[in-house]
């Protein structure tokens, strides 16, 4: 799917649009980066939003590393992010909530899930049911933008697509079906700036109480034969896989063994 | 066959008489011509004869398989049925203590493999806690004839117009609807992008309860799912919501469940519609990568007119597949080769076309709900695995596919 659509795209002026994002974490090296899902989401968010109203929102604790991390999303365009100060282990959503509902924008774009923490990919449903907005997941593309809604494509699974209309304000959810974000730029990511703003803080009560290891290898599924005797578990393990009898039509014509074939398409819906 | 057992007390008194004189013919009868190796002797003790037991091998070796399967005539055939029907426990819950709910996605009317790892740790679940019945929500019009057999007890069925396509408001108010009225103790989900992944996410957020995602092992209470991208482990007391990954639990092996349909709650609450859902968009098939194809049309040795080939995927909306054979002639580009040296694909529904079916071949499509097989050799591997198989030439059958589907389309463009 070409991306020029974003260029007739009818997007007005003052749209409005947020992305939130949040420090994720090098698969390999660990270290503190931008969150490859977010990246995406803002990327979207930068060419929807051309030159126009897009602002940055994170909620998590300050530090060096943290900062370095949100720099990453600056370096690729937006001039500022708004830090909102949540000291480790505090709920974010009340602070985030509060930030939508005076900032009001149109259109909200996530990441359908953090690197770090508990990163259940829940954050968006949140603030989708306490602002009453509508929520889309796995966008791929916004295709255009009108007063009220928003005609989206949303990527299913086997690399299909659906086309969504969606009622303003939404909140979208965006993974790795959508377009790849841009490099990040070291000189506007150190000119962009971070605003530090107070936020209420709502301690996360119920995470004290987990348990966080590194993850364990999940053992492998065996393959359990239930069979009565040694030979029948032999036979098993060591016969090649045989299909369960299917039909054969052996003598028909060209024409009889494609209605066949037809049918059985037909039947599992995958003709169109 | 009749069912009624005739006795006659003369022939089995003889049997049990290993000193009569006819004896010996009289065991044979008994046993179907076949020499007897255990009888009832006359005080109730069995009695063996070793030299009857197996029969003799190609070489002149005596050979002994214990499978019973050559011996089964010796008990007759009465017992021979009983060992033909299923051996799974049936299991009928008709008061449930409580209800653990499970929303599947069913993709194409058929519980995936996920689905019935879900549905596993759901009776699981269930049979922990006393005699809890295991719910099945579905969305969609079942095709499913075993749902018994992956421990459901219970199915509610929401079909209708407003709950197809992408609708999770219709659904979640319908997920609400049954949390009214049976007011679940757990709620499963299978963690699948765009299936039980939203929707439990959605109803966690509506109930305001704090689901466990990423769930992989239930045990004692406690709920381990992976975190911050998979690389930790979280560890906490079972919540209510549970959307849980691929192999958290096994599917039910032993056991068969009504499945009683049950009547979904009447008067669910009109939501509010904020998404509408405008339809499937035309992808080209060629440019969705192999792995993830839906349908595909794959060509082997077996194919002459490559043209025809290519036309038929056109027209079919399959995404092409090829065995090694034909991308070493330079039939196809390497990346679409199927099997052990090429791609492992997940397709729906494969047809194979003009391919014999070699192990490596096999390997890669192990995970495909449907083969079809167009192929001039009934006796090959590839008949073996298929659902159907046409045996015909490639060529015509593709010819003919191709003349049906436009035919059908020009019709329906007609009678527009
Ligand atoms: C290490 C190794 C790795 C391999 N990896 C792979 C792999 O990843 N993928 C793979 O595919 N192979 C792989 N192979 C090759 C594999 O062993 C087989 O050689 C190959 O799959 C056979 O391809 P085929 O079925 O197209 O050809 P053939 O075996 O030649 O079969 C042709 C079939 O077409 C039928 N046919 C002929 N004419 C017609 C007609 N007019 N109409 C209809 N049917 C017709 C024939 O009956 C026959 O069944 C591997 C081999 C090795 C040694």
């Amino acid at each position: 799917m070409q991306r020029d659509g974003n260029g007739n795209a009818a997007t007005e002026p003052s749209l409005k649009v947020a992305a939130l994002v949040s420090v994720g974490r090098h698969p390999v090296t660990g270290r503190a980066r931008r969150a490859e899902y977010d990246a995406r989401a803002v990327e979207i968010g930068l060419s929807l939003a051309k030159g126009g109203d897009l602002s940055l929102v994170h909620a998590g604790a300050s530090s060096p590393e943290t900062e370095a991390a949100l720099r990453g999303y600056l370096g690729m365009g937006p001039g500022a992010v708004d830090v909102l100060q949540q000291p480790e282990g505090s709920d974010v959503v009340p602070a985030l909530e509060s930030w939508l509902r005076a900032a009001g924008p149109r259109v909200v774009l996530c990441g359908a899930r953090g690197e770090t923490g508990e990163g259940s990919g829940l954050v968006p449903f949140i603030l989708a049911e306490r602002l009453g907005w509508s929520l889309v997941s796995g966008l791929a593309e916004i295709e255009s933008v009108d007063r009220d809604t928003m005609t989206v494509l949303q990527a299913l699974p086997r690399g299909q697509r659906r086309r969504l209309k969606v009622r303003l304000p939404a909140v979208v959810t965006v993974d790795a079906a959508a377009q790849p974000a841009r490099q990040s730029a070291f000189g506007p990511a150190q000119r962009g700036e971070l605003h530090r703003v107070a936020s209420e803080v709502v301690p996360d009560a119920a995470a004290r109480e987990w348990t966080v290891a590194p993850a364990r290898k999940r053992p492998k599924r065996l393959k359990i034969v239930k069979a009565a005797s040694a030979r029948d578990r032999f036979k098993a393990a060591a016969a090649k896989a045989e299909g369960s009898g299917g039909q054969v039509l052996t003598g028909v014509s060209a024409q009889q063994g494609a209605e066949a074939i037809l049918k059985l398409l037909r039947e599992e819906g995958v003709l169109r | 066959m009749s069912e009624i057992v005739r006795r006659d007390p003369r022939t089995e008194w003889i049997a049990r008489n290993r000193l009569h004189p006819e004896h010996e013919a009289v065991l044979a009868q008994l046993n179907g011509g076949a020499a007897v190796a255990q009888w009832m002797g006359p005080n109730g003790i069995i009695r063996r004869n070793p030299h009857a037991v197996g029969f003799i091998g190609p070489n002149g070796i005596r050979r002994i398989d214990r499978s019973g399967a050559q011996t089964a005539h010796a008990s007759g055939s009465a017992r021979r049925e009983a060992a033909a029907v299923p051996s799974r426990r049936p299991v009928r819950i008709d008061t449930p203590a409580f209800i653990v709910a499970v929303m599947a996605d069913m993709p194409g009317g058929r519980l995936s493999a996920h689905d019935r790892d879900v549905l596993g740790l759901a009776r699981q679940l269930a049979d922990e806690g006393g005699q809890g019945a295991v719910l099945l929500v579905s969305f969609c019009e079942s095709r499913e004839d075993a749902l018994g057999e992956a421990g459901v007890d219970r199915v509610v069925n929401f079909a209708g117009e407003s709950f197809e396509g992408y609708a999770p408001e219709q659904r979640l108010t319908a997920l609400g609807g049954i949390e009214r009225q049976h007011e679940p103790r757990y709620w499963l989900f299978p963690d699948s992008p765009l299936g039980g992944a939203e929707l439990g996410r959605r109803l966690a957020a509506r109930l305001g309860e704090r689901p466990a995602t990423q769930v992989w092992q239930i045990a004692d209470g406690q709920c381990t799912g992976r975190g911050a991208a998979g690389t930790t482990d979280v560890t906490r007391k079972l919540p209510r919501i549970v959307l849980a990954l691929p192999e958290c639990a096994e599917p039910v092996s032993e056991t068969v469940h009504a499945a009683a349909p049950i009547d979904p709650p009447a008067a669910l609450p009109q939501p509010l519609r904020r998404v509408e859902d405008l339809g499937a968009v035309a992808v080209d098939p060629a440019g969705v990568a192999l792995a993830e194809a839906e349908f595909i049309l794959s060509a082997g040795n077996g194919i002459r007119d490559w043209d025809g080939f290519h036309q038929a995927a056109r027209v079919l909306g399959a995404t092409e597949g090829a065995s090694r054979v034909a991308v070493d002639n330079g039939f196809m580009p390497r990346h679409r080769q199927v099997g052990a040296t090429g791609t492992w694909v997940t397709a729906r529904v494969y047809l194979a076309v003009g391919i014999s079916g070699a192990i490596q071949h096999l390997q890669g499509i192990q995970q495909c709900d449907k083969v079809i097989a167009i192929n001039t050799d009934p006796g090959c591997d590839m008949v073996k695995r298929a659902d159907l198989s046409v045996i015909a030439d490639s060529s015509e059958v593709l010819a003919a596919l191709v003349e049906m589907v436009e035919g059908v389309r020009k019709e329906q463009r007609n009678a527009a």
